[in-house]
């Protein structure tokens, strides 16, 4: 995305934040006398170095396995936990949706609650009055509203804050994996608000599982796992990216990879500009691109195969884009000794995003694989600014109609 | 239902913006205003008599100490019972205070982890809150002391301003301070109600300030060190100023028939000084407590 063009809502410069292990964590004085300072602490590392920059306008699914610091992250964002180091700074009103009834309190209504959260977001009592019926509207109560919170269903709870967060007009809207609670008939009246703030032009952070609302609704995905960023950028690559993660890329059950057979070593995969070059991290679409292959064949006693080397350039996700194989007359021979295979596409295709290659060395007899192996160097395709993972010609002209 | 308002390009929604985020992170009257009333509701709901109990607590206390000094312990103090009340609603505004304000942060540990805003209206609405109640007491203590006959609307009565000022300033202050220690230490707020039995005892409310001045001048000790007691003891000083300007009577007759002093002092200057000297340490206290909490604030959010 191309976010350097919109005004950064929320900026977070290397941000880390470690905890103090709860088992070490001292409240009573007594413990901290007879601890001393600093004796005993156990830190745990929720975040390391995490730089985002979320521009005006953005929809970012924050996405990762659990315990990957998502939460940690959001809460940071929201201003609630300091980071150990780093800065954060957001720009204008944020309305976060952290926990399930998150700043209600279980002994007072529900219209309390209304006034007591809209106070706490910074509206005045004459803002909340006029905004209180559509509130109660959205949030589907009715009646209900003058219960105490603590009688409220866990959906009924979410439907609240929601409402309470999508009507104080915020800036920046911070949501983390609640809206599940809700019913579905609700959840797709949530997603509704949502596009609301998307076209009206505002920020949208939130962390979710459900990895097809990210690629649905965002227009950018971050990838957290062990405290870092893995990949910031396409909802679709960030989706592919976790799944990856996970090891969710393939379908279950699927048949045992064939052994390899052996005999060929595959050394290294180097992706280039020019033949020979040095190894290109991003290139452009339209571009020629040049793809070495190193290999060793080891001597052995055993049965020497040749071998037809088969190229897949992958996409997030590891879906293959498309294959490249040597034909049956240039195969590396069944002789002992290293070579060098290369592949050149003249012309980059114009599919934007990230890419990594798989080799697979296989016998021109049987077809079988000799030997597989999967670089995770990724190196990007780029084509100008526009948002989009391809890139389709075009022409345009304005005239008068 | 509302609809955001679109976004125009320009930088007044980047102003706004930054306006906004200053708003959600400095104290508003407004959210005092709604944490106050939140607390009062929280308390008072679904009792009978509501907001009365209030002046329950206070008045029972009252109806306890003035039986047991009245007719217990013999005292000869006219009108004993509005001199205890003017120095007990002093008192016990400043303690419920903060010992609110102390387990205030502590109380809201669900706020403080999920929502993002101004903590430090969690002790100033603990305060806030024994305030409304000091405000509820006042007029009931204005309406007895006036059957009794006791006629305050005299000169006198004005020094009950600065003295009420300096009770908001000096519970503020400490009402901050034990609040942001108190989720670090959570012995703090054990130890503020010990130590405000203490401080009770330490002030002239059941007994008279003129008692103190005679004790000292009885040993032998300098005079200066019933300055000294005012001066150091902000309490002491609203204590006696809200005395001086309700009860007024400065003299009594004991058992016997010997005059005594009553109140702390029968002059203005005397409560004048004390204001000021108190204003000043309440001021630096305050200082420092807006300071600790501060500097404490941002660890919050974990530490409960």
């Amino acid at each position: 995305m191309s976010s350097s063009e919109r005004r950064p809502v929320i900026v977070a410069r290397g941000v880390s934040k470690s905890f103090t292990t709860h088992r070490s964590k001292a409240t009573q004085l007594k413990e901290r006398v007879v601890r001393g300072r600093g004796q005993g602490t156990e830190t745990f590392q929720a975040l390391t170095d995490v730089n985002v920059v979320v521009g005006e306008g953005e929809t970012v699914g924050l996405i990762g396995p659990n315990g990957a610091g998502k939460s940690t992250l959001l809460k940071i964002l929201a201003g609630i936990l300091r980071p150990t180091t780093g800065e954060v700074d957001v720009q204008g009103r944020i309305a976060s949706l952290l926990e399930l009834g998150a700043g209600f309190n279980g002994e007072l209504s529900g219209r309390e609650n209304v006034y007591l959260n809209a106070a706490l977001l910074g509206l005045s009592r004459r803002e909340v009055e006029g905004l209180f019926d559509s509130i109660v509207d959205f949030s589907e109560q009715g009646q209900r509203i003058d219960d105490p919170v603590k009688h409220y269903s866990s959906g009924e709870y979410v439907k609240l804050a929601f409402s309470i967060a999508v009507h104080v007009d915020p800036d920046v809207l911070l949501i983390d994996e609640v809206l599940a609670v809700g019913d579905e008939a609700f959840a797709r009246k949530c997603l509704g608000k949502i596009r609301e703030f998307q076209e009206a032009g505002r920020t949208i952070l939130f962390v979710t599982h459900s990895l097809d609302l990210v690629t649905e609704l965002c227009t950018r995905g971050i990838v957290v796992d062990h405290g870092k960023v893995q990949y910031d950028g396409d909802p679709a690559f960030a989706v592919g990216t976790l799944r990856r993660i996970l090891g969710t890329d393939r379908p279950e059950g699927e048949p045992e990879p064939v052994p390899d057979l052996g005999g060929i070593q595959i050394l290294s995969a180097t992706v280039s500009a020019k033949p020979g070059g040095r190894r290109a991290a991003k290139l452009k679409a339209g571009q020629p691109f040049h793809l070495r292959v190193e290999l060793e064949v080891e001597p052995r006693k055993e049965e020497q195969y040749a071998g037809l080397v088969h190229a897949v350039v992958m996409g997030a996700g590891d879906i293959p884009l498309w294959s490249m194989r040597t034909p049956k007359t240039d195969v590396v021979p069944a002789v002992p000794g290293r070579y060098v295979t290369e592949f050149v596409v003249p012309a980059v295709p114009p599919l934007n995003g990230a890419y990594r290659i798989g080799i697979q060395v296989e016998d021109p007899v049987s077809g079988n694989p000799v030997s597989v192996r999967v670089f995770d160097d990724v190196f990007w395709v780029t084509s100008g600014d526009l948002p989009g993972i391809l890139s389709v010609p075009f022409s345009s002209e304005v005239r008068p109609a | 239902m509302a609809t955001p308002a679109p976004v125009r390009p320009g930088q007044d929604r980047a102003e706004l913006g930054r306006r906004r985020a200053q708003a959600q992170g400095r104290i508003r009257w407004e959210l005092l205003n709604q944490m106050v009333r939140t607390s009062l509701k929280v308390k008072y709901q679904g009792s009978v008599l509501g907001f009365a109990w209030s002046l329950a607590n206070p008045l029972f206390l009252l109806a306890i100490y003035y039986v047991i000094f009245t007719y217990v312990f013999k005292n000869n103090i006219p009108n004993y019972h509005v001199y205890l009340m003017s120095g007990l609603l002093a008192f016990t505004a400043f303690s419920t205070g903060v010992s609110n304000a102390a387990g205030s942060v502590t109380a809201n540990a669900g706020l403080v982890k999920k929502v993002r805003f101004p903590l430090m209206v969690l002790p100033l609405a603990g305060v806030g809150f024994s305030l409304v109640q000091l405000a509820l007491q006042l007029p009931v203590l204005f309406v007895i002391a006036l059957i009794s006959g006791v006629n305050f609307l005299h000169l006198p009565f004005l020094l009950i301003v600065p003295a009420l000022a300096l009770l908001v300033v000096f519970t503020t202050a400490l009402g901050t301070l034990v609040a942001a220690l108190n989720v670090r230490y959570r012995d703090t707020s054990h130890f503020v109600e010990l130590a405000m039995l203490m401080w009770f005892w330490l002030n002239p409310i059941l007994y008279a300030a003129g008692f103190i001045q005679r004790a000292i001048d009885d040993k032998g000790l300098p005079h200066w060190l019933y300055d000294a007691y005012f001066l150091v003891n902000p309490m002491a000083t609203v204590v006696s100023t809200f005395q001086r300007a309700v009860y007024q009577t400065t003299y009594y007759v004991d058992a016997e028939g010997k005059t005594q002093e009553l109140l702390a002092d029968p002059g203005y200057v005397f409560y004048l000084r004390n204001l000021a000297v108190g204003f000043v340490i309440a001021g630096l206290l305050l200082w420092f407590a807006r300071r600790t909490f501060n500097r404490l604030q941002a660890d919050f959010a974990e530490e409960l």
